[in-house]
């Protein structure tokens, strides 16, 4: 099986570069504003696109993007939009990825297989589900796997070289390194350090190794996509969403290029890269 | 519903953590390991005799146990039904049961080498419970507690306080217990290389619904050997309340495969079923959360709702996922107890008994107003009295002077 993420990682290495991954909550800060910003993410350099699914109680992201959850929640987003949403990206795009990440109560209520069904018709790509570890793979990883979704797994500093195996065993797409232990928007990557961590990950993996949290420049995106196959930026980008809206959190004419502009700019970091060695 | 039943209600969970499809371990990868050596660390700790030997030291010369279990007389012969009993946890140090617990977790962080205390809590119990400890064994202490929480329930956060413990207002979400979870949560993910994770109820990823109920069978045991002592038999019926459900699970744990003896467990009903409360049982069905699955408050689209309970330690969309399972195999009866009813048993058995209970076992004690009646003179019923309801006493006086309801 071969997935658009799969395609996109082939394509990129050819180039010899790296991927920037962008985050944002689907139905921030309302369903229609939310796909205008994920639409514009591609043309403003966005190679990989994850959408947050809204929940209430998230409990290993910072107050940015909790924040972006429950703004999106309160203008009535649901996994189903979410699901309309990536459907509604696809019309325009058959080719970017898109992972959906979040927590697993959601997809549960919904029902495993349904979702699975309508994510992969709906045009997802991958699932990056924070509170489903290898302990609990056959309760979505599998099943995502046979519908033919890519399930990414987290790997972070805590994750040793014992346990890495387990970790990496049911993993396709990418690995998402968390480059720090502790919540998204929280510090700043030690760029050394995540050289070492990618180095380490690749010692057990051919899967190409994006790293997140505590990326919000573009020296920082241009320094972790030196040493990974891709940056994942999510905080800053919501920030900058966040800090277009008006008093009563709703979205004016800035929004869709407030994101769109710091996409671009991130992405000319990540571009400025050279690829890590294989 | 068709489910097996098992030969043993007390063999629970299975080597993953499962009671049925109750349970499990569903938290960020960061936490795993941590996770898989606390499993570990209490695997032997329980082989060790010299950790249960100054266990019970502590148990018998700081907490202050056995607890009693005294004959409530004149409630029983107000009700005119069921002997009754109270088992006094509220007489442990700090006042509830919740210390039996933070005992042996903490002696499990010293034994993993952890110097750093994180807790969240409610009413306060639990915190102060913790803070106690950590006090007791030079450990630095933070409590998260939901900034409603901390208005509703000052005296214990003075406690806290005077204790030396950090108490951090939470202010996210529904400002309870609920997210005073989640930001401990997200201490812990944080600050995971030097911190231990102390839980205040029989929830959470496994082993934690496991290691909480194995500490808290003190209250059950302690029932079976004193009940054989003045009634020469086992008691007929036993009710404690609900909110994450640990000083029910420890009451009930050692009683399960005994099936002359009926199990009550009673959930906070708040408002009342159809509107706000924190009956997750009763209101909710299954989901995941704060890294177990279990019954939860949500709506039709997985989103967790607010639970609401005059009592802030009831307060809570979640129940552990052992409750859950006891209930659909039927062991277990779940009743439920509103606001006002709670507030009722509260001021019968401070009148009665001279013992003013919390917000929190007074669910219980409302139950017993209604199952005791009913039952014949010579049966035998045990309540939990987990909580003593010094922390309550403001708010208790506001609601019946009208200051706010």
């Amino acid at each position: 099986m071969t997935t658009r993420i799969d395609t996109r990682f082939a394509e990129l290495a050819k180039q010899g570069r790296s991927a920037f991954v962008t985050f944002l909550m689907a139905g921030d800060p309302d369903p229609a504003t939310s796909l205008e910003i994920i639409k514009a993410l591609p043309k403003s350099g966005a190679d990989v696109i994850e959408i947050g699914m809204p929940f209430t109680d998230p409990m290993a992201d910072g107050p940015s993007i909790q924040a972006a959850g429950l703004r999106a929640l309160k203008a009535g987003m649901t996994l189903k939009k979410t699901l309309e949403l990536v459907r509604g990206f696809r019309k325009d795009d058959n080719a970017t990825p898109i992972v959906l990440m979040g927590y697993y109560n959601p997809i549960y209520i919904y029902g495993v297989d349904k979702f699975l069904v309508d994510a992969k018709s709906a045009g997802v790509d991958g699932l990056i589900i924070v509170d489903l570890p290898p302990e609990e793979d056959d309760e979505l990883c599998l099943p995502a796997m046979k519908a033919g979704l890519n399930f990414i797994r987290l790997a972070t500093p805590t994750t040793d070289d014992k346990r890495l195996p387990a970790v990496l065993a049911n993993t396709s797409g990418f690995v998402y390194y968390v480059s720090i232990t502790g919540i998204t928007g929280a510090a700043t990557a030690d760029s050394s350090a995540v050289s070492e961590a990618v180095a380490r990950i690749k010692r057990h993996t051919k899967l190409p190794v994006c790293v997140g949290f505590g990326i919000r420049t573009p020296e920082t995106a241009r320094d972790i996509a030196s040493h990974a196959n891709g940056a994942v930026v999510g905080t800053a980008l919501v920030d900058a969403l966040k800090n277009s809206l008006d008093v009563e959190g709703r979205a004016t004419g800035k929004t869709v290029n407030a994101v769109a502009e710091l996409t671009a700019a991130l992405a000319q970091g990540v571009k400025g890269a050279q690829q890590a060695a294989e | 519903m068709n489910i097996a039943k098992p030969n043993s209600y007390r063999s629970g969970p299975d080597d993953r953590g499962h009671f049925g499809i109750f349970g499990g371990r569903f938290v960020a990868e960061t936490l795993m390991p941590l996770i898989l050596d606390l499993e570990k660390a209490y695997t032997e700790a329980k082989a060790d005799p010299a950790f249960q030997t100054e266990m019970n030291g502590y148990l018998k010369n700081y907490v202050g146990r056995p607890s009693p279990l005294y004959f409530a007389e004149r409630l029983t012969e107000h009700l005119g039904g069921a002997r009754i009993y109270l088992k006094r946890e509220e007489l442990n140090h700090t006042g509830s049961h919740k210390v039996n617990n933070v005992l042996g977790q903490i002696m499990l962080a010293r034994r993993m080498g952890k110097k750093r205390i994180i807790a969240e809590t409610g009413a306060g119990q639990h915190g102060v419970a913790t803070a106690t400890l950590c006090a007791r064994f030079g450990l630095e202490c933070i409590v998260y507690m939901g900034a409603v929480d901390v208005e509703r329930q000052q005296p214990n956060v003075i406690r806290m306080e005077m204790l030396g413990a950090t108490v951090m207002p939470v202010q996210s979400g529904t400002r309870t217990l609920k997210d005073a979870m989640n930001e401990a949560l997200r201490d812990w993910v944080t600050n995971v290389h030097n911190t231990f994770y102390c839980i205040g109820t029989v929830a959470g990823p496994h082993p934690y619904p496991t290691l909480v109920r194995d500490f808290q069978s003190i209250i059950g045991n302690e029932t079976k050997a004193q009940m054989q002592e003045v009634e020469g038999r086992l008691p007929d019926s036993l009710v404690a309340c609900i909110g994450g459900g640990s000083n029910a699970m420890g009451l009930f744990h050692p009683f399960l495969d005994d099936p002359s003896v009926e199990i009550f467990g009673v959930e906070a009903a708040g408002h009342g079923l159809t509107q706000l409360h924190a009956a997750s049982i009763a209101g909710g069905r299954p989901g995941v959360l704060h890294g177990n699955r279990t019954y939860l408050l949500m709506d039709a689209d997985g989103q967790i709702q607010d639970a609401h309970s005059i009592s802030a330690g009831l307060d809570y969309p979640g129940i552990g996922p052992e409750h859950s399972w006891l209930h659909e195999v039927g062991r277990v009866n779940y009743l439920s107890a509103t606001d006002d009813e709670a507030l009722a048993a509260f001021q019968l058995l401070s009148k009665l008994e001279g013992i003013i209970p919390a917000l929190e076992p007074a669910h219980a004690i409302a139950k017993v107003m209604e199952l005791a009646p009913k039952r014949p003179r010579d049966h035998l019923m045990v309540v939990n009295l987990s909580g003593r309801g010094d922390k309550d006493v403001p708010q208790v006086g506001d609601i019946l002077r009208g200051k706010s309801k």
